[in-house]
């Protein structure tokens, strides 16, 4: 039996279990998260460290009486052990729930649907990862990360609601460098490995090292003329999860979002939707709510909806749309333009040419203000022509300027830039997002 | 007792436990050079209140074993939550597989030298039981916090949150290691957001999850605690009238509870040698430190004393051991500011062939060490609170992170902050908003002009400190007094 039939076998007679041992006051929902993935991690061209994580965990929501509290807890496929720990948890959940004061705003899972996803993949053997990956990069510093597995993720509650979800997948997240430090960023990911696709790969990196050889450019303080590649754009996208489109947020103050709701407007070339149709991520959120496959957030500049989970839509009177409970975009695709690749460079002119952004903050969130570093494989261009890569730059930019009337043009084409997060555990899913042409982007240090 | 209890009884007593590591140790079907296993168990308690309703009320329990296997000069690992014979036994295969794969590719030639033997305990120093507040309690605590916040209708939001963690640690090895340590941690946050038109501005507790300690419920419910709750909802009021933060260059000074952000992100993080051997280039970043600045570097002004400290009995990363086994000891990273040596475990030292600290560290069982901050502080100097704003004739102060980015190699900063106050002629003068100020590392500590006394000095930390693939988020302490920088530039919102 696989871990993936195993885990979902052991999690559904959980969910019998607990749809036994619940009283008619009483409500749950149960959710797991986790994995059986390798990570072999890479400094010049060697492996500094390589491992295997099986690492599953269980989450029961208990509701009693307009409360609710959670527990999580191991999950091990093993069902006498797992169930253990369900009877535990739910014997804690009871001594605590009756202390704990009403929420007004509490939400129980109403949905009746079923789904199963499971996305096979062909993944390279643990035993020949690191040598597959290595003979490609002979002769050059390479350094990153391979991981690669099986995530899963699973609902069910009182209800007989269930959802489940796994995928084989592998990401390699891995950076070039040039003897002076210089760098360029790549990535390969998917489901099923393909060598001479990996190869190709390597071999683009390699060219883009080429054009590193020579000393950076040092450029002053200043507004200048941006190309901001598919990989800069998705960073400056991830910050609308951060106090962006959740309508929490806007309600209570906290987003970057607000002049959209008093009638301001961003530029019209730029639209993002939620949308679920690559299937890369799950639909269902944590209440077991099923998203629509397509959800325009903002449209031609227009904010046209924001992501309302069930609590939010009880609390501020709002419908809710499926978002889960933090509000933020999980399968984000920005809208492509008419900008053509081979005009990309013409078209700057004179400028800076971005491939990468590093370490974003809000610097003003109120006005939109975002900071962050130039990083990687970023460009010094004259008349269309690439002239010196450039000593790494601090931006300081409001997105009411650079997806406002500074936003030029968006390329006709779009990349899929995959999560490579893997705090806790190993991200699923990420955003497909074109390239951008700005006027006037802000340089401070 | 029924069958079917009696039954799952029975199973329960087929699952390992951590007391017996040593016998596990024993019994696993691998041959290695070096085998060592490091179980975790952790629960991990966080409540909080929004608006004064109830947000979040939730217990992770978690549990599992951490397989390291040496084996042809490579080191290889496996992690499992199957607590049993079979899981933990599969895990160790699976770090032997890795080993015996990737050793003809290894960075180093792994030895036991940088697993040395180490027998020992180390519990945290406790104020008291965390289990002194019943759920109840602390309900009606977070609650109370969020109504006394509501100072003013223009408060338009208010949070309070705890979040409790106990971790026991136990760790074996094949050369004879055993060790179990005990750590109790305790964080705290609560803050207010005020509206007034298109203005909005918040105000919390020291910055985003800032009071972080080592100990019990007295670092929380304390006697100062209401009138502080008091002071966040008026001051995030304040803020609304407050004048913008203006532009310019001038002296800069900073209480603990933002430099605490400083010391990490332009001290701790250059100094990490896995950065400057080059671990962390495809995600984190490396670091403007060479090798051999370490002996020869001016880091900052001869008022810069800043050590390693994973003994300071309440800070909120200590610990008697690291997680390779190394007995953790108190260290002067920088004297007289004087770079002496860097943030490297056993391994990096081995590496690197520099000085290093006690500080390889995983951030649950599921992750293998790498090297980590734990305390790192600024010691403090001679000077009083009054003495060190008193000698600023112009100058800002500013208190609370509420925003930070950094380059990769730690050189180009911009912080934010909640709240600043003019300084005019040695005195704190007006209160100004959407303070900011941006430098470069070296610089910004080679002005580094006046450092507070003992009296001034506070610990914080953060729960947050994210580095390493796969990622590992992990806790840090920082004890700093307030500081005093010159010619630095800072700026307003828009």
């Amino acid at each position: 039996m696989s871990f993936n039939t195993k885990m979902f076998a052991g999690f559904q007679q959980l969910a019998v279990d607990l749809r036994s041992a619940v009283t008619t006051e009483e409500c749950f929902v149960l959710t797991l998260s986790g994995e059986d993935s390798l990570f072999t991690r890479f400094n010049c061209s060697q492996v500094r460290q390589s491992g295997t994580v099986r690492d599953v965990r269980c989450t029961l929501k208990l509701f009693k009486d307009g409360r609710t509290c959670w527990q999580k807890f191991p999950c091990t496929g093993e069902v006498e052990i797992d169930r253990l720990q369900a009877q535990q948890a739910l014997a804690d959940l009871r001594g605590q729930i009756t202390q704990i004061s009403p929420d007004p705003y509490l939400v129980l899972p109403t949905g009746q649907e079923h789904s199963v996803s499971d996305r096979s993949g062909e993944l390279l053997s643990a035993d020949a990862a690191a040598a597959t990956i290595l003979a490609a990069v002979q002769g050059l510093d390479f350094t990153g990360l391979y991981a690669a597995g099986v995530n899963l993720r699973g609902y069910a509650d009182r209800n007989g609601q269930e959802h489940w979800f796994s995928a084989d997948t592998f990401t390699l997240d891995y950076s070039l460098f040039t003897s002076d430090g210089q760098a360029v960023k790549g990535a390969y990911a998917g489901a099923v490995w393909d060598t001479e696709k990996y190869q190709q790969q390597i071999d683009r990196s390699r060219q883009q090292l080429a054009r590193l050889q020579q000393a950076p450019k040092s450029i002053q303080r200043g507004k200048y003329r941006t190309y901001l590649a598919p990989a800069a754009v998705a960073d400056l996208v991830d910050m609308l999860a951060w106090g962006g489109v959740s309508e929490a947020d806007l309600q209570q103050g906290q987003s970057s979002l607000a002049p959209l709701r008093d009638g301001n407007y961003l530029s019209s070339l730029f639209s993002v939707t939620e949308d679920f149709t690559s299937g890369m991520v799950p639909r269902f959120n944590q209440m077991g709510e099923v998203a629509v496959d397509r959800l325009p957030l903002i449209a031609k500049g227009k904010l046209v909806n924001t992501l309302v989970s069930s609590r939010s839509a009880r609390e501020y009177s709002k419908a809710a749309n499926g978002a889960n409970d933090q509000e933020s975009p999980r399968s984000p695709v920005v809208a492509t333009g008419t900008l053509a690749q081979e005009q990309i460079l013409a078209e700057l002119g004179t400028g800076l040419y971005l491939s990468n952004v590093h370490y974003l903050n809000w610097s003003d969130r109120q006005s939109g203000r975002v900071t962050g570093m130039t990083r990687y494989a970023c460009f010094w261009v004259e008349d269309g022509e690439i002239v010196a890569p450039i000593e790494n730059l601090r931006f300081d930019a409001s997105l009411y300027d650079f997806w406002g009337d500074d936003l030029l043009a968006v390329t006709n084409f779009s990349e899929y830039i995959a999560t490579m997060d893997s705090y806790g555990g190993r991200s699923l899913g990420g955003s497909w997002v074109p390239g951008m042409l700005i006027q006037d982007f802000t340089y401070t240090l | 007792m029924s069958i079917c209890n009696f039954f799952l009884s029975m199973l329960a007593t087929a699952l390992l436990q951590p007391e017996n590591l040593d016998r596990i140790l024993a019994d696993l079907p691998i041959e290695a050079d070096w085998i060592g296993l490091r179980w975790v168990k952790a629960i991990d308690r966080i409540r909080s209140a929004r608006d004064g309703v109830p947000q979040t009320n939730g217990n992770s329990i978690n549990s599992g074993v951490m397989v390291e296997v040496i084996v042809n000069e490579q080191i290889g690992y496996g992690a499992t939550n199957l607590l049993t014979p079979a899981g933990i036994a599969a895990a160790a295969q699976a770090a032997h597989q890795q080993a015996t794969a990737t050793s003809k590719y290894h960075v180093h030639p792994w030895s036991i030298a940088q697993r040395p033997q180490t027998i020992g305990n180390y519990q945290s120093a406790q104020s008291g039981s965390l289990d002194s507040l019943s759920v109840a309690a602390i309900d009606e605590l977070l609650i109370k916090i969020c109504r006394s916040l509501k100072v003013s209708d223009q408060i338009v939001q208010t949070r309070a949150m705890v979040n409790t963690k106990e971790i026991e640690t136990f760790y074996v090895s094949s050369n004879g290691s055993n060790i179990y340590q005990q750590v109790q941690l305790l964080v705290s946050d609560y803050g207010a957001t005020a509206q007034a038109g298109n203005i909005t501005q918040t105000r919390s507790n020291g910055g985003m999850s800032s009071h972080c300690y080592q100990g019990g419920w007295d670092y929380f419910d304390h006697p100062s605690l209401w009138a502080r709750v008091q002071q966040i909802g008026t001051q995030a009021v304040e803020l609304l009238t407050a004048q913008e933060c203006p532009n310019t260059t001038t002296t800069l000074v900073l209480d603990p509870d933002q430099m605490l952000l400083q010391i990490h992100e332009s001290i701790g993080h250059p100094l990490e040698i896995d950065r400057i051997l080059g671990d962390e280039r495809n995600y984190a970043g490396g670091s403007f430190i060479k090798p051999s600045d370490f002996g020869n570097l001016t880091y900052g002004s001869p008022l810069m004393n800043v050590t390693f400290d994973p003994t300071v009995s309440d800070e909120f990363a200590s610990y008697g051991f690291d997680d390779s086994g190394t007995v953790a000891k108190r260290e002067y990273l920088i004297q007289n500011g004087q770079l002496l040596r860097g943030l490297g475990g056993a391994d990096s030292q081995a590496r690197s062939g520099l000085p290093g600290v006690s500080c390889s560290r995983a951030c649950d069982w599921n992750r293998p060490p790498i090297d980590r901050m734990a305390n790192i502080n600024l010691e403090p100097g001679d000077a009083s609170f009054e003495e060190v704003i008193g000698q600023v004739e112009s100058g800002i102060y500013m208190e609370s992170n509420r925003s930070w980015s950094i380059d990769d190699r730690r050189h180009k900063f911009q912080f934010g902050c909640e709240y600043a106050r003019r300084i005019e002629n040695g005195q704190l003068t007006e209160t100004l908003r959407n303070p900011n100020y941006r430098d470069i590392t070296p610089k910004f500590w080679g002005n580094l002009v006046a450092v507070g006394n003992a009296e001034t000095w506070k610990t914080y930390g953060s729960p947050y400190c994210g580095k390493g693939e796969p990622n590992q988020m992990i806790w840090v302490g920082h004890g700093s007094p307030v500081a005093a920088f010159a010619n630095v530039e800072v700026f307003g919102g828009n």
